[in-house]
């Protein structure tokens, strides 16, 4: 019990104070397509981040890209985007958190979509309700939703 | 270029693709009639692709069965339903379908030449459009819903009568600019996921999108029978499901953006069966 509240009183604080000093994602620095600043200026969370990339209501991730490692816990992977296995390797933490939240800016024509973006859309919707979207238009992830799928990534090593 | 990229994808993904790529079966109707569900590309797509494709050949092996048989084939409880409304006098005038059309058979190859431009109203025309007109113009009965029951009923009724004739809508002359509309639409990234038609039934089919195998995005089996809604669908209900899965704004059945998209979509089968009702997943 006394565990709970701990928890519950340090996640309300970490998210509030995340909040406050989020990038926004008209401020976002791109720099050949990655961004060396943390979004959300709080460390990533890995293990968040690997169910935000297995989760269908989240990043979806695995919709387009398959992780060996993932398979176990969420079955059914897509093949249109690059295998991230070794993805930590490959790229640094300022190239994947740019790619994550906007892959058009390293990849020009990138059918990946662009997670942490309010403007420049054709006809967006509100989610998936095929209605138009209003002024309530937030990105695809939050900023700590990218620093923690980005810490994920990171430790994706072959 | 379609084609190199897929050798070398092939070359690096040989197991993946071997699983995920279009089956090697041919579809023959009851038994008697071949089915074309795979073909040259039409010309105006010659430059992007070297064959169109039947979703057909993107489902699993029960549904493939289910569609080559029409004892098999829930869509066509369907088609009997809308045979019997044909014999049936509606609206003020006391006609029917058949008191002008005769059998329904008379309408065989008519479904494959749809979207099509109509002289008269200076417009590109759906079957389901030009179904409409006949019921508010020649019998002066109320126009049918978009894609609702009775309509997506006769037109998967039409569609049957054409089985195994190939799609052949015209995109010059009059329907060109139709035409053109629907193509714009087919390549813009629409919706906070950007996507386009292209994007996925263009670059991408042939590969696994989380669990469902992505295909051409044909709609030569329409109206299609859907495993998993167990009605049919029309071609218009299905773009707006894909367009609002790439969180965009919608268009509506019967509206003319749909109107243009169906006919382009169409175009890029012309050539191959008329499959409808088909059986999708």
């Amino acid at each position: 019990m006394r565990n709970f509240v701990i928890t519950v009183a340090v996640t309300g604080a970490l998210a509030s104070s995340a909040f406050a000093e989020d990038v926004l994602p008209t401020d976002v620095r791109y720099e050949d397509g990655a961004v060396s600043v943390s979004l959300s200026g709080v460390a990533g969370d890995a293990a968040n981040g690997r169910k935000i990339v297995g989760d269908k209501k989240q990043g979806n991730c695995v919709a387009c890209h398959s992780v060996t490692e993932l398979k176990e816990t969420v079955p059914f992977h897509g093949e249109i985007g690059p295998m991230l296995d070794g993805a930590g390797d490959r790229w640094s933490e300022g190239e994947l958190r740019g790619i994550v939240a906007n892959a058009k800016i390293m990849f020009d024509e990138s059918m990946m979509p662009s997670f942490y973006k309010t403007e420049g859309y054709i006809r967006p919707g509100n989610a998936y309700t095929g209605k138009a979207a209003d002024e309530t238009l937030t990105t695809l992830l939050t900023a700590q939703q990218i620093e923690d799928v980005v810490a994920y990534l990171t430790t994706l090593k072959e | 270029m379609k084609y190199v990229t897929g050798a070398a994808l092939a070359s690096l993904l040989t197991t993946s693709l071997a699983f995920a790529d279009p089956v090697d079966d041919t579809l023959i109707l009851n038994e008697e009639t071949d089915m074309i569900t795979r073909t040259a590309a039409p010309a105006h797509l010659s430059d992007t692709l070297d064959e169109v494709m039947s979703g057909w050949l993107f489902r699993g092996t029960e549904t493939r069965a289910m569609q080559a048989d029409d004892f098999d084939n829930p869509g066509m409880i369907f088609v009997e339903q809308a045979q019997d409304s044909w014999m049936i006098a509606e609206g003020t005038e006391g006609k029917s379908c058949s008191s002008c059309h005769n059998d329904m058979d008379s309408m065989a190859g008519v479904k494959a030449t749809y979207p099509k431009w109509n002289e008269e109203a200076g417009e590109v025309r759906t079957l389901q459009m030009q179904m409409n007109n006949c019921r508010t113009e020649r019998m002066g009965a109320e126009a049918w819903g978009y894609d609702k029951t009775p309509a997506i009923n006769m037109e998967a009724a039409l569609s049957a009568v054409s089985r195994g004739l190939p799609v052949n809508v015209a995109i010059d002359g009059p329907a060109q600019s139709a035409w053109e509309l629907g193509k714009e639409l087919y390549y813009t990234r629409t919706g906070q996921l950007e996507l386009s038609c292209a994007n996925c039934h263009e670059d991408s089919y042939g590969m696994m999108i989380r669990a469902d195998h992505l295909s051409q995005g044909q709609i030569n089996g329409f109206p299609v029978y859907r495993l998993k809604n167990t009605k049919l669908n029309g071609v218009h209900s299905r773009f707006k499901g894909c367009v609002r899965d790439t969180r965009a704004e919608t268009y509506k059945p019967g509206s003319a953006e749909f109107v243009a998209l169906e006919l382009y979509v169409a175009s890029r089968g012309n050539g191959l069966s008329v499959e409808g009702p088909s059986i999708r997943n």
